[in-house]
């Protein structure tokens, strides 16, 4: 058994409500915190080396330490749960299960920045969880965690909860703080960030979830002892959530030193895959980081075992390697067809790109179209080389990253299930019936065979 | 404070300016052989610029301080030089390459109707694919079409031409007391529209039109009147107890086509007019004219050659070479304009066409 320090009390009976929380040591951490100084909590996420959950990575501490004090002016920590990547859903599991765990982490937090008005903006089809989370911030507040002077303290704090309107794209901090402003979610040009001009205009925080209930057992073991869990960069446990072809789909706590095989086979976690087939791709990160074959997905290129952690999973960079992304852990099977998989999310990110830069309005319409093609049997081979083309220019031309998000994962399809995609133009009339292309990538021990 | 400039240099060109400079405007002071195309930013609107992309240049070096490259390719419209920035515009591959990536996205979903669309001769769309796109598209699709949307008396939008610069959205906040336009919808169904069907009439609302890089925006009252190249553009000034008065008439004979402000060398206004100065003072009498406006030599506009001779001589048709080079523009007239109703083939209509030939004269 891994360690386990934000699911340790998921199943206990009741943890939801604000009593069996605090009897099982809740807002125990809250009380050191406000003890201390703001600079000396800051202190205890930068030594834990903490990185953001949400999907980039960065080192939370110093995020923090980024977040400008102008005198006079008010500073805010805003709770990113848009949550809306494919693939991801451990906000949600965190959120609905243990709501407690979040507001703790996120009064600590807002202590720690100064921010007296903290705001969760949550995804909108989550609508049930909005009632969950009000009714443990009444509880707290009730409870003297919430509201004015806190603990004695001098430290007035409220958390507003803010229900989004159901796009993806407001899941990116600048067009979430537009979003949250009541304006139209369009990302912003950065610079001036939002750590010096966020939400109106003043200084604010954004983090995932995950990042901020993660502060909580950071400050009840400090954050040197936080640091000696997991590996390098990737310290503490992160939560994935595990879905597609296995057998045991679900959030799962790991620690970022077990092996990708380990987590994809054993029993303690995904269980395998069902009915014995064999395993062709993984999307490990959430559906915009790259797809990986099932012989890159084990070992690294240089033949390492890979572990489930942020360095191991990028080694070899895009060539032959992915990203960690958020946690969405995506399984394929050899039945799984990555035209069509490639496809589906082609067709998410024109879905969701809020259309603002020329490359990512257009080219992810393009993409989409061309793929359905494709994958309908009315491809040609040019259009193979054509979609390289698209993702090159949508690449690093954008103002957020939605458009990377977008180019990502129709380049690695590309890259390394080239020979598919082939097949599929080769063989319109098969390839409509039977859904699925090559599968010798399956196995992903010995060197693929030629077809 | 003033004394303290930065140096930069773009395309091996140097030049000083203060702190806080943008490197497009940085390339503009030095000229137009640096400069880089810009089809949403617009000095004149405050939040402007950043989406087209069509700006973007590469940093190969930061600054002094700081001298590394920056690893992406930057919005010269939203990027503020440092001191010692060497920038690479036209010199760049790179930069070379992504924009004509980005312009052919500019091009893949437009309708091409510049033959019916009154913005051809004064369009950045043109300019921009002419400079630097390529000769064709690979986009082999129906290109996107949008539900007509009437906006009022004055402008016209044919929103199947819109590249969603925002140039209107800022216009209309910025100058009018209240926007009654904006983008609804998001990605490639974003459009520009109006809650509920409202009319666009408040007294600036005018310079959306001016404002717009492309015919998506087009003067109602002015409406296939006539081809703009076939207009001469004149200067002249009114006094107008709303706006500067200034403002350049485009004319035929004694004739006032059409009304707008006066652009500068980058197609920017000079002075904001009003709708009255714009829609309603269409006689010469209204206006005192200051003589013929300058018009850049490289603008079809110019290859009227007007001067001295408005109204007596025919205006040259047809243009064989643009500043020097063929044109290299494919265009074709696709079914989907909005002027190109079902039932009428551009093909074959006698000799040119005419507003009347869509049935559109009384609208
Ligand atoms: C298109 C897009 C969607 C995003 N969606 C989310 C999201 O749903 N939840 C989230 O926490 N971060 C999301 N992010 C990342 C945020 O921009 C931001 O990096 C994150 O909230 C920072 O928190 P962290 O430092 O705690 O990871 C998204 C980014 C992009 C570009
Ligand atoms: S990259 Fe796409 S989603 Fe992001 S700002 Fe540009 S158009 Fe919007
Ligand atoms: S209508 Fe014209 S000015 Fe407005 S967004 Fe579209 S292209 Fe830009
Ligand atoms: S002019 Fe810079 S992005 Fe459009």
């Amino acid at each position: 058994m891994g360690v386990k320090l934000l699911l340790e009390h998921a199943n206990v009976e009741g943890i939801r409500y604000y009593d069996t929380y605090r009897r099982v040591g809740g807002y125990r951490a809250a009380e050191k915190a406000l003890k201390m100084s703001t600079a000396d909590v800051v202190e205890e996420v930068k030594k834990s080396g903490l990185r953001g959950r949400g999907g980039a990575g960065f080192p939370t501490g110093m995020k923090w330490s980024f977040l400008a004090k102008p005198e006079g002016v008010p500073r805010h920590l805003v709770c990113n749960a848009d949550e809306s990547e494919p693939g991801t859903f451990k906000d949600r599991y965190l959120m609905e299960f243990l709501p407690h765990l979040l507001i703790e982490g996120l009064l600590i937090s807002s202590y720690a920045l100064g921010s007296n008005h903290t705001y969760i903006y949550i995804r909108g089809e989550y609508a049930w969880i909005v009632d969950i989370l009000n009714q443990a911030i009444a509880e707290a507040k009730n409870n003297g965690w919430l509201g004015k002077n806190i603990l004695g303290t001098g430290f007035d704090c409220e958390i507003y909860v803010h229900r989004g309107a159901g796009a993806y794209i407001c899941g990116e901090e600048t067009a979430l703080i537009e979003s949250l402003e009541g304006k139209r979610g369009n990302p912003r040009m950065k610079p001036p960030f939002p750590a010096i001009q966020g939400l109106w205009m003043r200084p604010t925080v954004v983090n995932n979830v995950e990042t901020l209930a993660a502060v909580v057992p950071i400050l009840n073991m400090g954050g040197d002892e936080y640091a000696k869990i997991g590996v390098g960069k990737s310290t503490g446990t992160k939560l994935l959530s595990a879905c597609g072809n296995i057998n045991k789909p679900g959030v799962y706590e790991i620690d970022m030193t077990i092996p990708v095989e380990e987590f994809i086979y054993s029993d303690e976690y995904c269980g395998g895959i069902p009915k014995g087939k064999r395993l062709k791709a993984c999307i490990p990160g959430g559906s915009s980081v790259p797809i990986v074959p099932a012989n890159l997905l084990f070992k690294t290129a240089k033949g390492e075992t890979r572990y489930m952690n942020y360095e191991s999973l990028s080694d070899g960079g895009f060539a032959t390697g992915t990203m960690m992304g958020s946690g969405g852990f995506i399984v394929l099977d050899e039945d799984q067809c990555i035209v069509r998989n490639t496809m589906t999310l082609a067709r998410f990110y024109n879905h969701e790109s809020c259309g603002q830069c020329s490359p990512c309005r257009e080219g992810t319409g393009w993409m989409y179209k061309i793929l359905k093609n494709i994958e309908y049997g009315k491809g040609k081979m040019s259009d193979i080389d054509l979609l390289w083309g698209i993702q090159k220019t949508i690449d690093g031309t954008t103002i957020c990253p939605l458009g990377d998000a977008a180019a990502w994962p129709v380049a690695a399809a590309i890259r390394h299930f080239r020979d598919e995609f082939e097949w599929h133009i080769n063989n319109p009339d098969e390839s409509q019936k039977h859904n699925f292309g090559l599968a010798h990538y399956a196995d992903p021990r010995p060197v693929p065979a030629a077809v | 404070m003033s004394d303290q400039m930065f140096k930069v240099t773009i395309d091996n060109k140097t030049i000083e300016v203060p702190p806080g400079t943008t490197i497009l405007n940085a390339a503009r002071m030095i000229g137009p052989e640096v400069a880089p195309p810009a089809m949403c930013y617009y000095s004149k609107l405050k939040e402007s610029g950043g989406k087209c992309r069509t700006c973007l240049v590469e940093v190969s070096k930061g600054s002094e301080k700081d001298p590394r490259p920056m690893p992406k390719l930057v919005a010269s419209c939203r990027t503020t030089v440092m001191d010692g920035m060497e920038v690479k515009n036209f010199t760049s591959p790179k930069v070379v390459e992504a924009r004509k990536g980005i312009v052919e996205m500019l091009l893949i979903n437009h309708p091409l109707d510049c033959p019916v669309c009154d913005q051809a001769g004064e369009c950045h769309l043109q300019d921009l694919s002419y400079e630097h796109g390529t000769e064709e598209t690979r986009y082999d699709f129906n290109r996107r079409t949008f539900e007509k949307e009437d906006l009022g008396p004055y402008v016209q939008l044919h929103m199947n031409r819109c590249i969603l610069c925002y140039r209107c959205v800022f216009t209309a906040n910025q100058l009018t007391g209240k926007r009654e336009h904006g983008v609804l919808e998001r990605g490639d169904h974003a459009e520009i529209s109006t809650l509920l069907g409202k009319s666009l009439e408040s007294e600036f609302i005018g310079n959306i039109i001016d404002v717009c890089p492309v015919g998506a925006l087009t003067d109602k009252t002015f409406r296939f009147k006539n081809r703009v190249w076939f207009t001469k553009p004149v200067d002249a000034h009114r006094d107008c107890p709303t706006c500067s008065g200034k403002a350049r008439l485009w004319m035929r004979g004694e004739e006032v086509f059409r009304v707008t402000a006066r652009k500068d060398q980058w197609g920017e206004v000079e002075d904001w007019i009003c709708n009255t100065c714009r829609f309603e003072k269409k006689e010469t009498k209204d206006w005192v004219v200051e003589g013929p406006s300058e018009i850049s030599r490289a603008s079809v506009i110019s290859q009227g050659h007007y001067a001295g001779n408005v109204g007596t001589e025919k205006p040259q048709v047809f243009i064989d070479k643009i500043i020097g080079k063929q044109p290299k523009l494919l265009l074709d007239i696709h079914s989907i304009s909005d002027v190109n109703k079902k039932g009428v083939t551009l093909s074959k209509i006698d000799g040119p066409a005419h507003s009347d030939d869509f049935g559109l004269k009384n609208k």
